[in-house]
């Protein structure tokens, strides 16, 4: 039972070979794709994480390193995540991912549509292996995609950039450290509205794993999150 | 907006700025604010206000002080090596007397430096930062939420003393995530006669300008702006004391140094070493009362900085050097860490 409720285990069938995490900045891409990778790696053998942020030069993958280190999962990441060098770089094997079919990645894509930018040089292997999956991150409680509308927007944005569509949404709404039962609940009409008003089924509904215990029974694919500490957390905590 | 929002710093200080009428926001992008100006991109159009990325922060900031003069709420944001491009146009709405509200969100330096958090702007920020004699009221928050208040509350400053106002903060308060409650209000914005907002031929044109061609009465400009200065310093300064009544030990930290530094008092309690903290809210005005107070009966002062030792030099000035200040700090974009801010105040208590 416990086992059950606890992170890294996919509620459903089998991930693609290639699951594309995107989304709005902020709306919790990285913390998704590191949980999806470990939980990826219980089913198969050789599992990559790969950090495609050309976005943001905090909050990345490799504040997760230990973690993915510890449970066999391979990094793809530019050496200069996480260093004061603030530019748009991608990691130098990042065409493992498409060249290296034996492998399970989970690409973790920068936010917005800047971010989905990175794709125009995968989409075209990605699309001719076709086994994969695009998920729409999405957080009711951030708040420029407080409403379905707001995120349809976002979603038609990052689409645009990517020249790729999503298959599937995963209803990430939470208010950080502080988010209760209560919020994750109140957020599913506005994943539900998402949902119809895009034609993408919800696949995940996340929840920190505390939270998550007290949601079973209550949500459908429910995944259980162990939150990743980034750089400010890991300073001053 | 529902009850709480979950918001990074950067983007609280935006939505606040909207929130208090702000409608006009000129910037240029760099790392760790840019999220401020990205956020004003997205809404700005939405709501009929102006969003522009200028060619530089020296555009930016002479454009600040345009719609200033037209008596209109106006921002711009940068980080450390950003805001000293915009010395010079603050030091020219100071000498024009235009309120208006600048945020820096400071990363290491000097130079280019790094990206990560740091609090090495405090010189220049309450000094003034431009060239000549002046002063900006210097608002740290500490919490997503505080920089979401801050900036309404830099707005409202800045509109009461024709100064201009600075949120300053720093890496990790722009970059961190919390749940934020902007459902707060905001009062309007007062009337402004002077601004330059066309005569309609009924009454004599205002002049808004740095420059003066006779030297009695630039001195007296700068005397009677001086005395504005001390209303401020009477009417405005804040700060939070913690545990400070039976402190034998005092902290003086502000923004993520006053949160980290909280942490470590609370440990310090716990060992039975009465400590406590002073964290200052304005930086200038900076609050000499509560370390005037504190030095009648704290045997040590810990001022703990994301600098080689800035803010020290106020706590030094504020308490009189009556007892000593001391300085536990870190460099570079590091952050003390709460064990060796305890370490400080269990060194200072033997």
């Amino acid at each position: 039972m416990v086992e059950n409720n606890s992170a890294f285990r996919i509620p459903h069938s089998a991930l693609r070979r290639v699951t594309l995490i995107v989304g709005h900045y902020g709306s919790g891409k990285t913390n998704i794709a590191v949980n999806l990778a470990v939980a990826a790696r219980r089913e198969h053998e050789r599992v990559a994480i790969a950090d495609l942020d050309i976005v943001n030069p905090y909050f990345r993958t490799k504040d997760s390193l230990d973690l993915l280190r510890e449970k066999d999962v391979r990094l793809i990441v530019s050496e200069y995540a996480n260093t004061n060098l603030d530019i748009p770089a991608l990691p130098q094997d990042m065409y493992a991912v498409t060249d290296d079919r034996g492998l399970t990645c989970i690409l973790d894509i920068g936010g917005d549509d800047r971010g989905a930018l990175v794709l125009g040089r995968l989409r075209p292997a990605i699309l001719e292996e076709n086994d994969y999956e695009m998920w729409l991150v999405i957080n009711k409680y951030r708040p420029l995609t407080a409403t379905p509308a707001d995120a349809i927007e976002v979603l038609r944005e990052i689409e645009a950039a990517a020249n790729m569509r999503c298959t599937g949404i995963v209803n990430n709404s939470n208010l950080g450290r502080e988010t209760t039962v209560a919020d994750v609940l109140a957020s599913i009409p506005y994943a539900e509205e998402v949902s119809a008003l895009s034609g993408l089924p919800i696949v995940l509904t996340t929840a920190e794993e505390t939270v998550a215990k007290e949601l079973d029974g209550k949500v459908k694919d429910l995944f259980p999150l162990a939150l990743q500490k980034n750089f400010i957390e890991r300073k001053i905590q | 907006m529902a009850d709480k929002v979950l918001m990074k710093g950067n983007e609280a200080i935006a939505e606040a700025a909207i929130k208090a009428g702000c409608r006009h926001y000129f910037g240029y992008p760099i790392t760790p604010q840019t999220e401020v100006a990205a956020y004003m991109a997205k809404r700005m159009p939405k709501i009929g206000g102006t969003f522009l990325q200028a060619e530089s922060e020296i555009a930016a900031i002479n454009m600040v002080y345009g719609v200033a003069s037209a008596g209109l709420r106006v921002m711009t944001s940068s980080s450390s090596p950003g805001i000293s491009l915009k010395g010079e146009g603050i030091s020219y709405l100071a000498g024009a007397d235009l309120p208006a509200l600048v945020v820096n969100v400071q990363r290491g330096g000097p130079g280019l430096g790094g990206i990560q958090p740091s609090q090495s702007d405090y010189f220049q920020s309450t000094r003034g930062g431009g060239h000549g004699d002046y002063h900006m009221i210097v608002l740290a928050p500490s919490s997503v939420q505080e920089m979401a208040e801050m900036t309404v509350k830099g707005f409202e400053l800045a509109d009461k003393y024709r100064m201009t106002a600075m949120v300053l903060a720093d890496g990790t308060m722009g970059q961190m995530m919390e749940p934020v409650d902007l459902n707060f209000e905001v009062a309007p914005a007062p009337e402004k006669p002077w601004a330059t907002t066309g005569t309609e031929m009924k009454r004599k044109h205002n002049i808004v300008n740095s420059l003066s061609l006779v030297p009695e009465e630039l001195e007296k400009l700068n005397i009677a702006r001086f005395e504005r200065y001390e209303l401020v310093k009477r009417n405005e300064t804040m700060y939070e004391e913690y545990m400070m009544d039976d402190a034998d030990i005092a902290i003086a930290a502000f923004g993520i140094a006053a949160r980290v530094s909280k942490n470590a008092v609370n440990e310090a309690r716990k060992r039975g070493i009465k400590a406590g903290l002073i964290r200052p809210i304005t930086l200038w005005p900076f609050p000499d009362a509560p370390f005037k107070k504190a030095a009648t009966h704290v045997k040590q002062f810990i001022s703990v900085e994301l600098n080689m030792g800035q803010m020290i030099e106020d706590v030094r000035l504020a308490s009189e050097c009556k007892v000593p200040v001391t300085l536990c700090n870190r460099v570079g974009g590091m952050i003390p860490s709460p064990e060796q801010v305890l370490d400080a105040i269990v060194k200072a208590s033997k």
